[in-house]
């Protein structure tokens, strides 16, 4: 059973995207980062994805890496992760960790995804792992029943969207532009093309990410995604010191946009 | 197929390959391609572009033609038997890659890079740099290919190497000062990782070393190679025998790749890796990717890496902007796991007592990268002779190093450190050779300044 697969079912059964909010652990600290997830489940975020500071975050733009960075000098590690995954999973949402491999790999993947389970959580985003690599985390993922969440891309092969979408458990998150993290002021029809493509080879949820900043934007996304990905735009709430309170009136936004889905002509 | 130092060696025809990496990138445990699903296309269409291109008769010619009329090839190599005195009485050979065009064996890969950018159509080259030498090479081969060029530098590096921020602007380069993380050579990759998944469609990545996802690590050391190949040849040559030992300093590691890849299948030649010692490995104060550090992952391939216990990249300390890197490539990951080459750390006062004599001894201002491969090189000589060992009956140990660039940009770093500041002094100056009267105005070894603040920017 896939709790995030559920998750995302649910929403499409009363006709609505999935709302998907990320948020780095230890920014400004770690329990001010646990209570701007529980406050963004709070507004209505139905998945949270728990992100592991890291130090080379080369897929982020240079809002996430702000954030990022002084969580990293802060020694923000796996058992804080593992902390907020808990609080996360307390609220009935569903936490899942956003990680890139390295720090998965030095906590050890066997030991991560035992860890994980244990804490509640549903699985883990890779964005620099892709199948190909991934042995040791398929095979762990497997043993403890963990969601793991392959990122597909404009620039995927017909063939690598199949394989990829084959990896993947929960759901397929598709980087939505040709680029790095950051919100944007359209999302583009790349996006939509995207998600059409992935559902020709799966039948698994498919949520799409970068780019999206407000209610708007998410009612557009949601007129052809499962689930609207969310990350920027909430840290930037706690950059510009809005704090909980902040990410809590971003995701009531939000989740009021993926509830009025623009229609696909 | 091997030759040992032992028996007589033959020229051979074909330079030999490693059976490493496997298709996918692979040198035994290390490598491979941890990069975001968006780079996958590109990488493979590199990838593919490549291999054509290597065995395209076309290609060959115009490549080798650059080489000889734009670079310089081959580069010579220099007995430097005033240097050699001290380290023990080996004969050291110098492979001369300070004489390249740009100053460094970084021109080698670019024009290689370069020539495949324009194979595969694209207008825009992006590099990352870390002394300034990739950068300049980027450049210098954008401007000769009419492409343009963005450099990516960290803010660190742009002041520790002004002199090559200007070359490149003469060059035509853009040149961007990243302001991230530890805003040196880490931070400049990831910066030009972003730009490439951004505008993949129109620009081409010239990655500078041996590390990086596949394909770079083998690319690169193929566009490397040459240097090994040429030595090899010349050393046969010019003494009839195989060198005991080759010696390298290895940051991201492409001299020394470019320069072991040659004599990997000479069994007898001990192959030997100088990696940035800094302040000392047991003072955490370094870039010793090998000696300190720990297999993981970092900038798209799995390799020895600083890491900390949470897998953050731990930052690196070397007075040599091109060695401070905390990754290496994962070709010496793996020919340090199988033991076909040996990895030893040189600190900031060892490399600079060796760039010191070498400028002393033989008239040669070499880059403080490189002076790490030549205290390398006194110490292994040092060694030998204490042990009796190395060389061949009566016959001194034969040491061949690569000189990888030259010193020009390292002037005012060297001059800090001996001691033309007016900073307190710790250390007597390391290098100076005792044995010669220094003239009136010149730097002496009662003017050195603390080792650690010599390579900062003042």
């Amino acid at each position: 059973m896939s709790r995030s697969q559920d998750t995302i079912a649910g929403a499409r059964a009363e006709g609505r995207s999935a709302l998907v909010a990320y948020l780095p652990v230890g920014y400004p600290d770690v329990d001010t980062s646990i209570a701007a997830m529980v406050a963004a489940v709070g507004g209505g975020a139905d998945v949270v994805e728990v992100g592991v500071p890291y130090s080379d975050p080369g897929m982020d733009g240079p809002v996430i890496q702000q954030a990022v960075d002084p969580a990293v000098r802060a020694g923000v590690g796996m058992r804080d992760v593992l902390r907020a995954v808990e609080a996360v999973a307390a609220t009935g949402a569903v936490p899942v960790v956003m990680s890139y491999w390295n720090p998965i790999e030095r906590y050890g993947v066997e030991r991560f995804a035992a860890d994980l389970a244990a804490a509640g959580g549903a699985g883990a985003i890779t964005p620099d792992l892709i199948p190909d690599e991934a042995g040791e985390w398929l095979a762990a993922s497997e043993a403890h029943d963990l969601d793991r969440v392959f990122l597909v891309a404009p620039s995927s092969t017909d063939a690598r969207l199949a394989a990829t979408a084959a990896a993947c458990r929960g759901f397929v998150y598709a980087a939505s532009t040709m680029g790095v993290t950051g919100t944007r002021a359209t999302v583009g029809d790349a996006a939509e093309r995207l998600v059409a493509r992935t559902r020709e080879v799966t039948e698994l949820p498919v949520c799409v990410g970068l780019g999206v900043s407000n209610g708007d934007q998410a009612a557009e996304v949601a007129g052809f995604a499962d689930g609207v990905i969310v990350g920027s735009a909430y840290v930037r709430e706690l950059l510009e010191g809005r704090g909980a309170e902040g990410v809590r009136r971003l995701s009531e936004d939000l989740a009021a946009g993926v509830r009025r889905p623009v229609s696909v002509p | 197929m091997t030759t040992s130092a032992v028996s007589p060696p033959e020229a051979r025809l074909e330079p030999a390959h490693p059976s490493w990496p496997d298709a996918t990138g692979h040198f035994g445990v290390f490598g491979g391609r941890f990069v975001p699903e968006a780079l996958i296309a590109a990488l493979d269409e590199l990838t593919e572009a490549y291999r054509a291109m290597r065995v395209d008769p076309a290609f060959i010619e115009e490549f080798a033609a650059l080489q000889r009329d734009y670079t310089g090839r081959p580069s010579p190599i220099t007995e430097v038997p005033r240097f050699a005195q001290h380290a023990g009485g080996a004969r050291i050979w110098l492979k001369r890659e300070d004489l390249n065009h740009t100053g460094s064996h970084k021109i080698n890969n670019v024009l290689g890079q370069a020539l495949l950018t324009k194979r595969i159509g694209k207008q825009r080259v992006i590099a990352e740099t870390g002394a300034g030498q990739h950068g300049v090479a980027t450049a210098t081969a954008a401007a000769l290919m009419g492409l343009s060029c963005t450099i990516y530098m960290g803010e660190e590096d742009t002041r520790r190497q002004a002199l090559n921020v200007a070359r490149m602007r003469l060059l035509g380069a853009e040149v961007v000062p990243v302001t991230t993380g530890s805003r040196t050579l880490k931070d400049a990759i990831n910066e030009a990782f972003r730009d490439w998944v951004t505008n993949v469609e129109t620009t081409n990545y010239v990655f500078g070393t041996v590390a990086g996802p596949h394909p770079f690590p083998e690319m690169v050391r193929d566009f490397q190679r040459v240097i090994g190949d040429e030595a090899r040849a010349q050393v046969l040559e010019r003494l009839g025998r195989l060198p005991d030992a080759v010696l390298a300093c290895v940051g991201g590691g492409s001299n020394a790749i470019g320069i072991f890849t040659a004599f990997v299948p000479d069994e007898g030649v001990r192959l030997v890796g100088l990696e940035a010692g800094g302040d000392g490995v047991d003072t955490g104060r370094h870039a010793a990717t090998i000696t300190g550090g720990t297999p993981g992952v970092l900038h798209g391939a799995r390799s020895y890496l600083l890491q900390d216990d949470n897998g953050q990249t731990v930052e690196s300390h070397s007075i040599s902007a091109g060695l401070d890197y905390p990754g290496v490539g994962p070709e010496h990951s793996h020919l340090h796991d199988i033991g076909r080459a040996e990895y030893r750390a040189v600190t900031d006062a060892e490399a600079m007592e060796a760039f010191a004599l070498l400028c002393r001894t033989e008239g040669i201002i070499p880059a403080i990268e490189s002076a790490h491969a030549l205290a390398g090189a006194v110490k292994l000589g040092e060694e030998l002779a204490s042990r009796g060992a190395g060389g061949r009956g009566d016959e001194p140990p034969l040491l061949l190093v690569n000189l990888s660039g030259r010193g020009d940009k390292d002037v005012e770093t060297a001059s800090r450190w001996f001691g033309l500041g007016d900073r307190e002094h710790v250390e007597p100056g390391a290098g100076m050779d005792t044995d010669q009267q220094p003239t009136e105005g010149a730097v002496t070894s009662g003017d050195a300044v603390a080792g650690q603040d010599a390579g900062e920017s003042a």
